[in-house]
């Protein structure tokens, strides 16, 4: 064992020991890794402008986006059809799906941590369904023709999303650390009943804004107004703001509640704050694109095999490649079998479904 | 460490030749009630009943006690992770429940029974993170919240404290039993705490790293100052290692002492209900404990 000098000895010396084996996070890893990730996602967002029912050329694209930037008028005819469809549709589109991605994937993180487990997701605990029986009732009550429907659907689709984190939370309270299988089964007693609730409510709707419902709540990407894109950026950035504060706390949260109490965390009142603000965010993105599913799972899973655990990088990796994520996902979506589209959310389920199992079957051990 | 020098030292240290007094007491304890409380049953007994003691500053007290006599209830009591319903607990002088969570950990740190950990921090990161109560005041960038070049220093000093800079840059769901308690004391010694309280810290350890955590925890003793109270079911190495014993039983204090106070047979048959021997340890001269053994029959 080696004989340890004084602290003062030890404060005079260089600490370079466990940075130099990058055994701990540092500044320079964490710019690096989010630069990375970053210009990957702007690249893959170019790809996706230029996929399409018609794809448009990357010189187009980019010509397009300088123009606007530069506020420049284009030329020709032919251009503007597509400028027009580049701008109004798919960019839009594409945004709410990076958006999107983000939120869930961060929130993803944040119940993981907060839960003890690698399988939290707001979509298997059952808040993404609460938050869409919240904005299905909005619905009903006739929000989402008003001009209410960019601010109160998400403040409904919160509503919900925080009755069943509620739920979860008092059985957590009740049984300690909820165990994996507890945890599971009150999602799916959750969805089950918020599922059935959202049937109701669209058995009862008119036909037409019954199948605008149905679609909706399989997880849609439509091409939003910029109005309500702002809206939605309103909404996440507050509550995506608020969470990233905690990412040190999430850390500490991560080792388990009394040892969280013993580094000086009031648990309770990180608990509350966090789970309003996963509900906040669940509640905005659900509400304007419906149920898409595991990526809050799949995403800091895949994220955290690679960077390691450390929530101050994790959650910002994670947005990241979630909304990267997501628009891929969605321009899929809407190329595959152009020009019918498939909901988002089914091609989210067959490539996160899957992980779920192998994870549930041949990752016991790290399930505890 | 070799092992000779320290049994030496050990030894001259016994704990009858210690003089805590004149030195102030880390803890204060005033007829301390606490019991678990659920609608189920109002009215449940007592798990710590009528407790009074003091922890005297910069001394290692060992508590003892059957299996439910209340230690772990009593470590968490002090750790303020739970609040005593009736009675009255000081540290350092100032009341322990006015303190904040934050305010204990700086001075306090635990060291729990259960180490598990589910995702798969790095050994230092996980030691990093017992400067966190020190740091959690930059509220602007206590998202991120880096630490500094102090941290970092004694983050490294309480993993060379603990044996395991080589471990730094594993995963800590991959470690041995041993090798993660070690990275939770030297958490706990990240804290640079005054006081550290340890549930069974050498449950899961082989011989030489119990050894090497006892001494270790007696030279932290010797040279910071550190007061250390140590629930464990090692009656041998609460013997050899602790100034003073707390024997619990039923969640009452049956005696509280020296070795050679508490560590008496009669005293030990009436709380632990068998029968077991003890004699002088031959080279500390401190009382040893030993089972009876089965009866060896038809020999001599």
């Amino acid at each position: 064992m080696v004989q340890p000098e004084s602290y003062a000895e030890v404060l005079s010396h260089q600490p370079g020991r466990m940075v130099s084996q990058g055994s701990i996070l540092t500044n320079s890893r964490w710019m690096a890794t989010l630069g990375v990730l970053s210009l990957t996602a702007v690249v893959v967002g170019l790809i996706c402008l230029h996929f399409g029912a018609q794809p448009i050329a990357y010189g187009e694209v980019l010509q397009a986006l300088f123009d606007t930037v530069s506020l420049k008028d284009s030329t020709d005819e032919t251009s503007d059809i597509a400028k027009t469809i580049l701008l109004q549709v798919r960019l839009p589109r594409i945004l709410l799906g990076f958006l999107v991605g983000c939120s869930l994937a961060s929130v993803g993180v944040a119940l993981q941590a907060l839960l003890r487990n690698p399988l939290a997701d707001p979509y298997v605990l059952g808040v993404s369904s609460g938050a869409a029986l919240g904005a299905a009732v909005g619905i009903l009550f006739g929000v989402g023709t008003t001009f209410l429907a960019e601010t109160a659907l998400p403040a409904c689709g919160f509503a919900g999303g925080l009755l069943a984190l509620v739920v979860i939370y008092r059985m957590a309270a009740t049984y300690g650390q909820l165990p994996i299988h507890s945890l599971l089964l009150t999602g799916v007693i959750l969805n089950a009943i918020f599922s059935a609730l959202i049937m109701f409510i669209t058995s009862i709707l008119e036909p037409n804004r019954s199948y605008g419902m149905m679609a909706w709540l399989m997880g849609t990407l439509t091409a939003p107004t910029y109005g309500s894109l702002v809206a939605l950026i309103i909404y996440l950035s507050i509550g995506l703001f608020l969470l990233f504060r905690h990412m040190r706390v999430l850390n500490i949260l991560a080792l388990g509640e009394e040892s969280a109490r013993t580094l000086g965390i009031d648990t309770e009142q990180a608990k509350r704050s966090l789970f309003v603000l996963t509900a906040l965010v669940t509640g905005a993105v659900v509400s304007v694109s419906g149920m898409i599913g595991f990526i809050g799972m799949v995403v800091p899973h895949a994220v955290r095999l690679v960077i390691g655990a450390d929530h101050r990088l994790l959650l910002p990796a994670s947005a990241l490649v979630g909304g990267t994520f997501l628009m891929s996902a969605d321009t899929v979506a809407r190329t595959l079998i152009a020009p019918t589209e498939i909901p988002v959310g089914i091609i989210t389920a067959l490539a996160g479904g899957p992980f779920f199992v192998y994870l549930l079957l041949w990752r016991k051990d790290r399930l505890a | 460490m070799s092992g000779t020098s320290q049994h030496q030292a050990i030894g001259m240290m016994s704990s009858d030749s210690i003089p805590l007094l004149g030195r102030g007491s880390a803890y204060d304890v005033e007829s301390v009630r606490f019991r678990y409380q659920s609608n189920e049953s109002p009215a449940a007994r007592w798990i710590l009943d009528n407790i009074s003691f003091h922890v005297q500053e910069g001394e290692v007290l060992g508590v003892v006690g059957p299996n439910g006599s209340g230690k772990t209830s009593l470590l968490k009591v002090l750790a303020r992770l739970m609040t005593p319903q009736q009675g009255h607990i000081t540290l350092f002088g100032q009341d322990l429940s006015a303190k904040t969570q934050r305010e204990v950990a700086c001075l306090v740190g635990v060291v729990p029974q259960d180490t598990q950990m589910l995702f798969p921090f790095t050994v230092a990161e996980s030691v990093l993170m017992g400067r966190f109560p020190h740091r959690a005041r930059d509220r602007w960038i206590g998202g991120f919240g880096w630490e500094n070049r102090e941290d970092l220093a004694i983050a490294e000093q309480a993993m060379m404290t603990m044996d395991i800079v080589h471990l730094a840059h594993r995963s800590v769901p991959d470690l041995s039993g041993g090798e993660r308690q070690r990275t939770v004391i030297a958490r706990a010694l990240a804290q640079t705490p005054k006081v550290l309280l340890l549930d069974e810290p050498t449950a899961f350890l082989d011989l030489q790293h119990q050894v090497e955590i006892c001494s270790v925890l007696r030279r932290l003793r010797d040279e910071g100052g550190l007061t250390v109270v140590l629930v464990s079911h090692d009656l041998n190495l609460v013997s050899q290692y602790c100034d003073r014993i707390l024997l619990l039983d039923r969640g009452q204090i049956v005696r509280l002492g020296g070795p050679g106070e508490v560590i008496e047979p009669e005293v030990l048959e009436s709380v632990y209900r068998c029968r077991v021997l003890v004699d002088r340890h031959p080279s500390t001269g401190l009382p040893r404990i030993t089972l009876p053994g089965r009866q060896l029959s038809g020999e001599n």
